[in-house]
């Protein structure tokens, strides 16, 4: 399902110009999570987590190695096929990245319009995984007019809803209470269950005691435990 | 992380939306003029083309005096030869009264009385083929100094202004053409550089990349074609003026100035005219379309 392969990264140092170097934030990483599988992904601020998650959901390029996901050759893609594959690849960003024109309502729709779902599936799937997210009076705020853990919830929301085979969650409890954390990993769980990978980056090791899975740890840009 | 643009002077919002229009407007407003100017000096120099070409003047000196044969005046021969010679049509002799107006300008009301020796004037049609050199030459014989003009020299010389001026309408045609095409990849980056955190989070939701050039090339088309058709019309009121201008060089007499100026457009403008907001259709959505592409092959 995702398979890394001596994996390194350098972020090109923009402010440079292009072709300039950093230093090597992800450096010789290697691991496989099968179809289904569920994995946490752990470790320190900086260590690289993010970076990792955005291999996966194609928003960076490896500087070296190969990397797989669901069965296609990363670096081989095209931009067309890139694209459907996105949109097979739910996302929570650490920053949320709501469209802050756009209601909660149709920042949950955008991937399905953007699939070119009917509208009448639209509307049936996004009120019900607001609901879900206890959202279900909030259908018409702007991002600006929700707290941080509502924002944090119509990211999830939005990431959950075209039921993805993959899902990428990257510190998507950072600003809920417990009840909301354990409310969102149920609908992650339930989602594993039904076939979607899951990979989710945290700090929060209680919720990573409360829900066992095999743990990616990792440090300055190594994984230190993998399994 | 995306680079981040940061735009200090807030150079992005010197290309708000209403200025491409009106741009667009200034430049098909040029393109309306060069075309206009373009296909009314072909219709007139055609016109002129037929009329000067055929023109043949021919001056006898000395008309009274015996020909070379002595059997006839200089001016008889010469009018004889005339009716026989291939190519020449409808010779006809300017009267004295005639000749008199011609030369007022120079010489007064009464050439006459100046004593000058004037010489016959024939005018005649020519329609043979080449400059018609050897007229002259036939006519020499009978009266020697008889001069003798067609206008196909002054053709050419109107044939060769006219290509000059299509070329210069054509070299405005391609300018405005690149300058318009520059204006809408202008703009478009505008709107990229303010709409750069959306457009990021659209690709990662799966967007394709023709999915987003096709919103941002709709809109650079609507606004194309709007600042087109504008300009278009508002050339019209000066086409017409400058038709009517130039009505008493081309277009047929005794009508009024507005009637003057719709007789005085070439035909062909009324189709050319249309055309241009399809062009600014076609650049502006082309111009948005690649530089939309562009812009997003940096997104990985
Ligand atoms: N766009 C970027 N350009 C250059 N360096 C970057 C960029 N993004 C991250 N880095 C650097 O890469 C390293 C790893 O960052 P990353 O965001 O992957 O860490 P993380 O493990 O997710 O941290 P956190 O737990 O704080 O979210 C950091 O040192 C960071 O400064
Ligand atoms: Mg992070």
């Amino acid at each position: 399902m995702i398979r890394f392969d001596d994996v390194w990264l350098k972020y090109r140092h923009q402010d440079r110009g292009p072709g300039a170097l950093a230093r090597d934030v992800l450096r010789g990483v290697d691991f496989k999570i099968p179809e289904g599988g569920f994995r946490w992904l752990t470790g320190p601020s900086g260590a690289g987590k993010t970076t990792l998650l955005k291999l996966i959901y194609l928003a960076e390029h490896p500087t070296q190695g190969r990397i797989d996901i669901m069965g296609t050759h990363a670096a081989r893609i095209s931009r067309r096929d890139a694209a459907l594959l996105r949109r097979r690849i739910g996302v929570v960003y650490q920053d949320f990245r709501l469209l802050a024109h756009l209601s909660a309502y149709d920042n949950v729709a955008l991937p399905m319009r953007l699939a070119r779902r009917a509208e009448h599936q639209v509307h049936a799937d996004v009120t019900e995984i607001l609901r879900w997210v206890g959202l279900a009076n909030r259908l018409g705020a702007l991002p600006d007019e929700l707290s941080g853990g509502e924002q944090q919830r119509v990211a999830i929301a939005r990431a959950v809803v075209g039921r993805p085979k993959l899902l990428v969650a990257d510190e998507p409890t950072g600003n809920l209470d417990d009840e909301q954390a354990g409310r969102l990993m149920t609908l992650i769980t339930a989602l594993n269950r039904l076939g979607t990978t899951v990979i989710v980056a945290t700090h929060n090791h209680a919720l990573v005691s409360a829900y066992p899975a095999p743990l990616l740890e990792m440090a300055e840009g190594r994984l230190t435990a993998h399994g | 992380m995306a680079k981040r643009h940061t735009d200090p002077l807030g150079l992005h919002s010197v290309l708000e939306d209403w200025m491409l229009p009106v741009l667009v407007a200034a430049m098909s407003f040029l393109a309306a003029l060069a075309v206009a100017g373009a296909l009314a000096s072909t219709v007139l120099a055609a016109q002129w083309q037929n009329d000067t070409a055929a023109a043949l003047t021919i001056q006898v000196p000395q008309p009274g005096a015996p020909d070379a044969t002595g059997n006839a005046t200089r001016l008889a021969a010469v009018q004889a030869a005339l009716q026989t010679m291939p190519g020449v049509s409808s010779p006809r002799l300017l009267s004295a009264d005639a000749l008199n107006r011609l030369l007022a300008p120079w010489l007064g009301t009464d050439a006459a009385a100046l004593g000058l020796p004037l010489p016959a004037v024939i005018t005649a049609t020519w329609n043979g083929p080449g400059p018609g050199d050897a007229i002259a030459a036939a006519l020499n014989k009978p009266a020697p100094g008889t001069l003798a003009q067609t206008g196909v020299q002054w053709a050419a010389r109107v044939t060769a202004l006219t290509g000059s001026l299509q070329t210069c309408a054509a070299a405005v045609l391609v300018i405005v053409a690149l300058v318009g095409g520059a204006l809408v990849a202008l703009a478009t980056r505008a709107g990229l550089a303010q709409r750069r955190e959306t457009i990021e989070i659209i690709h990662g939701l799966g967007a394709q990349d023709g999915d987003i050039a096709s919103r941002f090339a709709s809109r650079a088309t609507a606004l194309a074609v709007t600042g087109a058709a504008a300009g278009a019309l508002l050339a019209l009121p000066v086409l017409l003026w400058l038709a009517a201008l130039a009505a008493p060089f081309s277009g047929p007499p005794q009508l009024s100035g507005l009637q003057h100026g719709l007789a005085g457009l070439p035909p062909a403008l009324w189709t050319a005219l249309p055309c241009l907001p399809l062009a600014a259709a076609v650049i502006g959505w082309s111009s948005a379309q690649l530089t939309v592409r562009g812009w997003l092959r940096k997104l990985v």
